[in-house]
């Protein structure tokens, strides 16, 4: 980030921090946790402990990160490097962001900055100006990408409570603060699983690796009656609503999928994996050293705050977690795409001097299509 | 507090009643090394031999004659072979001792409409193992945490969780699927047990069986033959560099770890990287020294799992890689000497 663009930034952060001290606890178990944060233009500084709520905001306060972090791990020692903290467990942790879910919308509200001259182009893999194919792919979400985000929250919720009997007040979910939400799950049957147990989760949930046999087909010998039904719990009754939708038309579409035999099922499985998998960031879930982004913290690279979804349905990130101030800042906005922040629409702008409130400036700044005048 | 009756001890010998039984019965080594009680020994040789060629003793649990000499002959069994110390027999003989006692922990557990057999499989499993298993229905329930903390030793996809009946926080199993997951445990504490035995020293009518013991070990070297093709996983992730395309982290990780694996250098390795859009080599130098524990902390990375690449859909499985867990395994092939 340029330095001109650091100053205003680091000066919103602080401000926001310095009001919003009630957004900003340490979580349980505070002692036994790893803290880590980042400067801008800044390397990343980890395996910090942090006593209490004053001292996390002496450190909000003195250092202004531009991202502060939590281990979900329970440490003996979180402050020693990594192979002597003692790990105790970790709580489960999901990760869905908009950028997975390979939405039509997309190609809509993303587009290029070349990182040799700084040009931004809405689509290519050349810079138009200089020609570099050094691009970076900036992503300014919107709404869709938010509601089919928490659809997908809402399935891993019914999974979570249906098949894993875990209780909805140990479910917490939160927006990430830029394209996605993460979801927590404080349940002490869970935290003690290792990397590879909550790889064999993660699988369950997307729908990964399942064999025919698990749903009533084999190679030898196949009867309708097998098949799964709309009225099974788990995977099984998931699949059968897939299938058969409705009751009636489980005979015959039983029938065709018993006649297209066990290796054109396996396909079919395949083929509705990315439909009714939960689409999850496996590799999130499975690291049990992560650090994740502190709840109530900014997130640096959009300014929204992570802030807990109390009402996911009607939760709307681009006014919820708006909540830097509204004071007039004057950039200029390289922006090719639209966006709405607290209703208001912004964009798109091709190289304009706006004055817009810090909030708006803050988030194109920190998307890198503005910089301050 | 379950009362436990001799058929009881026939079944699980490594039980800790078993030695409270033979106490009470007034049985020691050194009696035991009496010529009359050479059948006895010729029964524990024989149960070793036996599990050494993979198979299960079986005991005759009905012949109630023979109930002491049951219990006594996996006893000395195991006198035999911490005398003769030798690894592979007490690692072939805990597994077959552990194959062995699942039998009768599936064929107690089968008798589920009588609550009082149910008891004492639960109880092993629950104080020896922490499992907690519950029936529902017809079948069995453990936990979603305590399945998956076992299941995933296993590598056939009918023990992956989507391949389970899961409600509530719990997976159905069968009796059988019930103890074929607390195998590696059951093995696992009977070796313990036999690890953590004492014996000062043998009567003379165990020496002979004991150095016979070492004869049998003989047999179990193994060879390997490597050969030298990648696996497909490994193939693809070169392929993909190769293209200039963009291979994630954990694919990069993997080749590194793959290759520094098989002895490869990190100069070597690094000009692979070269094409990658993203391509530093600098970075790529440091990244290699680290995952080969020359730099940083030492810690010298290891290939991952299949299971793993599977998840983060680096694998690419062809049939030649059937029964490997890593793919550093790829190409190698066990034939026992036997």
């Amino acid at each position: 980030m340029l330095e001109k663009n650091v100053k205003l930034v680091n000066d919103a952060f602080k401000e926001y921090y310095f009001k919003h001290f009630e957004l900003i606890h340490v979580p349980t178990r505070t002692s036994e946790r790893e803290f880590g944060y980042q400067k801008f233009n800044d390397g990343m500084t980890r395996h910090l402990s942090i006593k209490d709520d004053k001292e996390l905001h002496l450190l909000l306060m003195t250092q202004v990160p531009s991202d502060v972090y939590c281990s979900n791990a329970y440490y003996s020692f979180p402050n020693l490097p990594i192979s002597e903290k003692d790990w105790k467990g970790a709580d489960l942790i999901f990760d869905i962001d908009a950028k997975d879910l390979k939405l039509d919308c997309r190609t809509s509200h993303i587009c290029c900055k070349c990182n040799s001259c700084q040009n931004i182009v809405k689509q290519g893999i050349n810079c138009s100006v200089c020609g570099s194919t050094k691009l970076e792919t900036i992503s300014v979400p919107c709404k869709n990408c938010m509601s089919e985000s928490k659809k997908e929250v809402t399935r891993l919720l019914e999974i979570l409570t249906e098949d894993f009997g875990i209780q909805k007040e140990e479910i917490q979910v939160y927006f990430s603060g830029n394209e996605g939400f993460h979801v927590y799950v404080v349940n002490s049957d869970y935290q003690t699983l290792d990397s590879r147990e909550r790889a064999d989760l993660a699988d369950y949930i997307m729908f990964n690796g399942i064999i025919p046999e698990t749903l009533g087909m084999n190679k030898q010998n196949n009867s309708k009656s097998a098949l799964p039904d709309v009225n099974e719990r788990g995977w099984r009754g998931r699949v059968a609503k897939e299938i058969f939708g409705s009751k009636s038309k489980r005979a015959k579409i039983g029938q065709e999928i018993l006649s297209g035999g066990y290796s054109v099922f396996q396909a079919k499985l395949e083929d509705w994996r990315p439909k009714i998998g939960v689409k999850i960031d496996p590799k999130v879930t499975m690291d049990i050293h992560r650090i994740f982004r502190l709840v109530g913290s900014l997130n640096s690279k959009s300014g929204l705050s992570k802030i807990m979804c109390k009402d996911l349905e009607n939760f709307d990130p681009f006014s919820d977690a708006c909540l830097l101030d509204d004071e007039k800042v004057e950039i200029i906005a390289n922006c090719p795409i639209s966006f709405k922040l607290k209703n208001k629409k912004y964009g798109p702008y091709e190289k304009e001097k706006i004055t817009v409130p810090k909030y708006a400036a803050v988030y194109m700044i920190c998307k890198g299509i503005a910089d301050i005048n | 507090m379950i009362q436990l009756g001799i058929r009881d001890l026939v079944k699980y010998p490594f039980l800790a009643e078993t030695g409270e039984y033979l106490r009470d019965k007034g049985f020691n080594l050194e009696q035991l090394g009496h010529p009359d009680w050479k059948p006895i020994v010729e029964k524990a040789y024989g149960r070793i031999v036996v599990a050494t060629t993979g198979q299960i003793y079986g005991s005759a649990i009905e012949d109630f004659e023979n109930m002491d000499s049951e219990i006594l002959s996996f006893v000395i069994a195991i006198v035999l072979l911490k005398s003769a110390g030798i690894p592979t027999l007490i690692k072939r003989f805990s597994l077959s001792e552990a194959r062995r006692a699942e039998r009768y922990l599936q064929r107690d557990l089968l008798q589920k409409k009588n609550e009082t057999k149910l008891e004492l499989p639960l109880k092993i499993m629950q104080d020896l193992f922490s499992v907690k298993v519950m029936t529902k229905e017809e079948d069995f329930v453990i936990s979603v945490s305590d399945y998956l903390k076992r299941a995933v030793q296993f590598h056939e996809k009918e023990w992956k969780l989507i391949n389970r009946r899961v409600e509530n926080g719990f997976v159905f199993l069968t009796a059988h699927e019930t103890v074929r997951l607390i195998r590696k445990e059951l093995d696992g504490y009977i070796n313990s047990k036999i690890q953590a035995v004492n014996i000062p020293s043998i009567p003379e009518t165990f020496r002979e069986r004991v150095s016979d013991l070492s004869l049998l070990a003989k047999k179990f070297s193994e060879y390997v033959t490597v050969s030298s093709d990648y696996p497909p996983c490994i193939k693809h992730a070169i392929e993909v560099l190769d293209r200039g395309e963009n291979l994630p982290h954990s694919g990069r990780f993997m080749l590194a770890s793959y290759l520094l694996s098989k002895g490869q250098t990190t100069d070597q390795i690094a000009p692979l990287f070269k094409n990658a859009p993203d391509y530093n080599e600098r970075v790529t130098r440091y990244q290699l020294d680290h995952i080969a524990g020359s730099s940083g902390k030492g810690t010298k990375y290891s290939c991952p799992s299949c299971n793993k690449l599977k998840s983060e859909n680096l694998c690419f499985e062809i049939p030649e890689c059937s029964g490997i867990i890593n793919p550093i395994q790829f190409g190698k092939k066990r034939t026992a000497n036997a």
